[in-house]
């Protein structure tokens, strides 16, 4: 028999465009879950919000989603900062973040998925815009330029994120918050401002993260569920708070992703990320390449 | 108050509250009551892990929809005991089947109550936060595959014919409605003798402080392994009837984000250190969001639910028995 | 006579950080022992190690001739050991008593069978006795002073009936005659056949408590003999006791 050799190379090819874009999404999460240990669960909810964001400025003025994001990503930060000032507050100053830190973040995802479901309704949003749609052609191997160009914005994206926390001072002090706060408190940078700052720009990258959402594919208000599971997964996979560990979990998801639905059929695949998930802590909770 | 005279005190309660439901003779009060007190059981169900032990289950739709699909899987099986089963012992299986609800309950329960137990073991040991994580995994891992199985309707759904008339009672509907008063009594009679009990001890060590109850020698691990298994086995068993109370049931309502939220919601409003702070929760928020989506729409209903969540985890973090009780605390302070 | 409690070329690391490195400690039964060394030397770290709050990654702890490792922190506690956390920890949602009940429903009541209601209020409220707590029997951990946060947490050990309690630096804050008090509290439970290692900071009680010093340095065990000789360690002036 044919081994489909071509369906075969196309679904690892997808599913490596895929996990970069995973990786995107995930990079949010690697600050506030890996490095923070704030468990925010309605992450989410502001990919598909910034998805929502670039569909309105897409359909209505006609700009680029990349665009709109860029631009409005200090307003992201923003509100990031001003979301944990609240969880600070009212949780982590308390010492509960556990429970109600939890209930206040899936509080967060549900509002706002039934905000976009009251304004924009059930339907399927997608925009236009030039690289939607072709493809570059290599003998067998196609590559979709709708997956190529958010792909390539991630991996950009992550390496930024990269050289932040590896040469910055803020970007280390990130990383120093998460595991000696007292040590940072001597060298007289306050934790909670490094905090807000941190879990500012998880938002904002979260919104970049939404525009190319949905240039890869179009999104309807609970599509933020599916993702709750793929960036668990992947963080968890990858080792909490390892960057590099991220970017592989997140291919490796990708890839397991797209030939489960190439070959077993799209309705499998939301339990693949999952699956992977369960499978993860069960056995390795301490990831490919965790501490 | 001792148990055994609050168990009585709960049943009559209850007795009444049937009673005078049947006095105006509507069915519409049936059918949104149905929902209030499965809810309570949900809510209980879900206390008993996330307010007194403090672990939270996003979960509660996996466990739900695991009650109610077994109940699908047992119907259809019945009805199709003679293409299934061999000639000589379809006889014994046509005594069986169809089995009656109260069986169908312990089913579901003892069905959520392994998953439960073994959703536990893979991942109690690890941070709650990542127990909380993997109980959201196990909901869609659940609805994939229950969409994926033919033999309960995959996609497109299930339907399981209810009856019309339960003898002595009048309508099947309020047979549904009087099983799950009684499954209510139960867990509020459960939820208090745990607080009351050593066991209750122990998950408020848990709790509070896992490691400083480790070091005081509770077995952290086999408790929180009892709590799961209780409250996904209850959880099972207010999910058994399920599909004969609705008539038709598709993944997208069985696995309902509803479940997850109210679950958490209601406890969380209602209070989460005692038995009473999920009912009071269940029957405000119930009872509120029957209003809403009667005169508005279920989306705005939902949406509430939401808000208030979040407006109570912040500002009144014990619920409405906390902020009862703080009052009583600071009283006798003076 | 094999010891009670012996610690053997224990490691752990967390990452890079190496917290303690081949640390070997032997601890006889009905001996007073205590434990000093800088902040951060890794003292916590020994007897998280120790009562199994961490798992060691190297060596072994063998207590009451049996092993420990892999053992988790209650089935220790079961077995006979206590411990008081340097960092209060309460159980706030419950009043200081039942703090105290946790213990007994959780170890005394696996050791030796069910206890009478009567008999955990009565040992309860003598435990509290015991430390000075007994007015503040029905309040919350929130209402007590720093102070009196020390004082339950000794106590809540004391009520897990141990052979052996660690008390990490219950005595950080208190006022001269307080020390006196739990020191002799300390001293009566050895008397009554209790081993003790105390960790503190405070060197005149460390000296007129201990039979025998040990010093933790970075990680490392740097002295361990008789108090007066021990403190005249040219080594262990230099890394602890004084420029």
């Amino acid at each position: 028999m044919d081994f489909p050799f071509d369906l075969l190379i196309n679904a690892v090819i997808a599913g490596l465009l895929l996990g970069g874009f995973y990786a995107a999404v995930t990079a949010g999460i690697s600050i506030s879950f890996g490095m923070l240990d704030i468990v925010n669960i309605g992450h989410p909810a502001f990919i598909i919000l910034g998805s929502y964001i670039a569909y309105f400025f897409n359909i209505n003025y006609h700009i680029d989603p990349i665009v709109t994001c860029l631009v409005l990503s200090p307003v992201f930060y923003l509100l990031g900062t001003l979301i944990y000032q609240v969880y600070y507050v009212s949780f982590e100053k308390r010492g509960q973040q556990s429970l109600r830190g939890l209930a206040f973040f899936f509080g967060l995802l549900f509002v706002t998925e039934v905000l976009l479901l009251l304004v924009f309704g059930v339907d399927y949003r997608y925009v236009e815009a030039s690289y939607i749609g072709p493809s570059l052609h290599f003998g067998i191997v196609d590559l979709p330029l709708r997956m190529l160009v958010p792909c390539a914005g991630s991996l950009v994206l992550f390496g930024l994120l990269q050289l932040f926390i590896g040469r910055t001072f803020t970007g280390r002090a990130v990383l120093a918050v998460s595991q000696d706060q007292l040590a940072l408190q001597l060298m007289a940078a306050d934790p909670i401002r490094i905090k807000r700052i941190a879990f500012g720009l998880s938002i904002a990258v979260a919104a970049l993260a939404g525009a190319f959402l949905i240039i890869i594919q179009p999104v309807e208000p609970s599509v933020g569920r599916e993702y709750i599971g793929r960036v668990f997964a992947i963080c968890v996979l990858g080792g909490l708070g390892s960057m590099p560990g991220t970017l592989i979990a997140a291919m490796l998801l990708g890839v397991i992703e797209s030939i489960t639905a190439t070959f077993y059929g799209p309705s499998w695949a939301p339990a693949v990320s999952f699956g992977v998930l369960l499978l993860t802590l069960a056995f390795r909770p301490a990831g490919l390449m965790g501490r | 108050m001792r148990m055994p005279l609050f168990t009585l005190l709960a049943v009559i309660v209850a007795i009444i509250v049937f009673a005078l439901m049947r006095i105006p003779n509507i069915e519409y009060l049936f059918v949104a009551g149905y929902t209030i007190v499965q809810y309570i059981v949900l809510s209980t169900a879900w206390n008993i892990l996330g307010g007194y032990c403090g672990y939270v289950n996003f979960g509660s739709a996996a466990f739900f929809a695991l009650g109610a699909y077994s109940t699908v899987a047992l119907a259809t099986f019945g009805n199709q005991i003679d293409d299934l089963v061999p000639e000589s012992l379809a006889p014994y299986f046509h005594l069986i089947f169809p089995l009656p609800i109260p069986v169908l309950i312990v089913i579901g329960g003892i069905v959520s109550g392994i998953v439960g137990f073994g959703t536990g073991y893979l991942t109690l040991r690890l941070r709650g936060a990542f127990f909380a994580i993997a109980t959201l995994a196990l909901s869609v891992v659940l609805a994939t595959l229950v969409v994926n199985w033919d033999f309960v309707g995959g996609s497109g759904g299930a339907y399981v014919v209810r009856p019309g008339q339960f003898p002595g009672l009048g309508s099947y509907l309020q047979y549904l409605f009087l099983l799950m008063l009684g499954l209510a009594v139960l867990s509020v009679v459960l939820a208090r003798w745990i607080e009351r009990s050593r066991l209750g001890y122990g998950f408020a060590a848990i709790r509070d402080d896992e490691l400083a109850a480790e070091a005081s020698g509770v077995p952290t691990l086999r408790l929180k392994l009892i709590a799961t298994t209780l409250s996904g086995a209850l959880m099972g068993m207010a999910g058994a009837p399920f599909p004969y109370y609705i008539g038709y049931l598709a993944p997208v309502s069985a696995f309902g984000l509803e479940y997850a939220v109210n679950s958490i919601a209601m406890p969380l409003i209602g209070g989460t250190t005692n038995w009473l702070g999920p009912v009071i929760g269940t029957i405000l928020l119930g009872t509120l969001q029957q209003v809403t989506t009667v005169t508005i729409s279920s989306a705005v209903n939902v949406l509430l639910v939401g808000v208030l969540l979040i407006a109570f985890v912040i500002i009144a973090p014990n619920g409405i028995v906390g902020l009862v009780q703080e009052r009583l605390h600071a009283r006798r302070r003076k | 006579m094999t010891a009670l409690l012996n610690v053997q070329d224990v490691s752990k690391r967390f990452g890079g950080f190496v917290a303690l490195d081949g640390i070997n400690l032997e601890v006889q039964s009905g001996e007073r022992l205590g434990l000093i060394g800088p902040n951060g030397s890794g003292k916590s770290t020994l007897v998280n190690c120790i009562c199994g709050t961490l798992q060691n990654e190297h060596g072994s702890v063998h207590f009451d001739g049996q092993r420990m490792d892999g053992l988790a922190a209650h089935e220790r506690t079961h077995r006979g050991l206590g411990r008081s956390f340097q960092l209060p920890r309460p159980f706030v949602s419950l009043s200081v008593a039942d703090n105290l009940c946790i213990p007994m429903h959780y170890t005394v009541h696996t050791r030796s069978g069910p206890l009478h209601a009567d008999r955990i209020e009565a040992r309860c409220h003598e435990l509290l006795q015991m430390v000075g707590l007994e007015q503040k029997s029905t309040h919350l951990p929130r209402d007590l002073t720093q102070v009196e946060m020390r004082k339950l947490e000794l106590a809540r050990a004391m009520a897990t009936e141990p052979k052996l309690l660690i008390a990490d630096e219950a005595m950080a804050g208190l006022s001269h005659s307080e020390i006196e008090d739990i020191l002799a509290l300390l001293v009566r439970l050895n008397e009554s056949g209790i081993t003790v290692i105390l960790i503190e900071h405070i060197m005149s009680a460390v000296m007129s408590f201990s039979q025998r010093l040990a010093v933790l340095v970075s990680g490392r065990k740097i002295a361990d003999g008789k108090p007066q000789d021990v403190v005249r360690d040219p080594d262990v002036v230099r890394a602890y006791l004084g420029q």
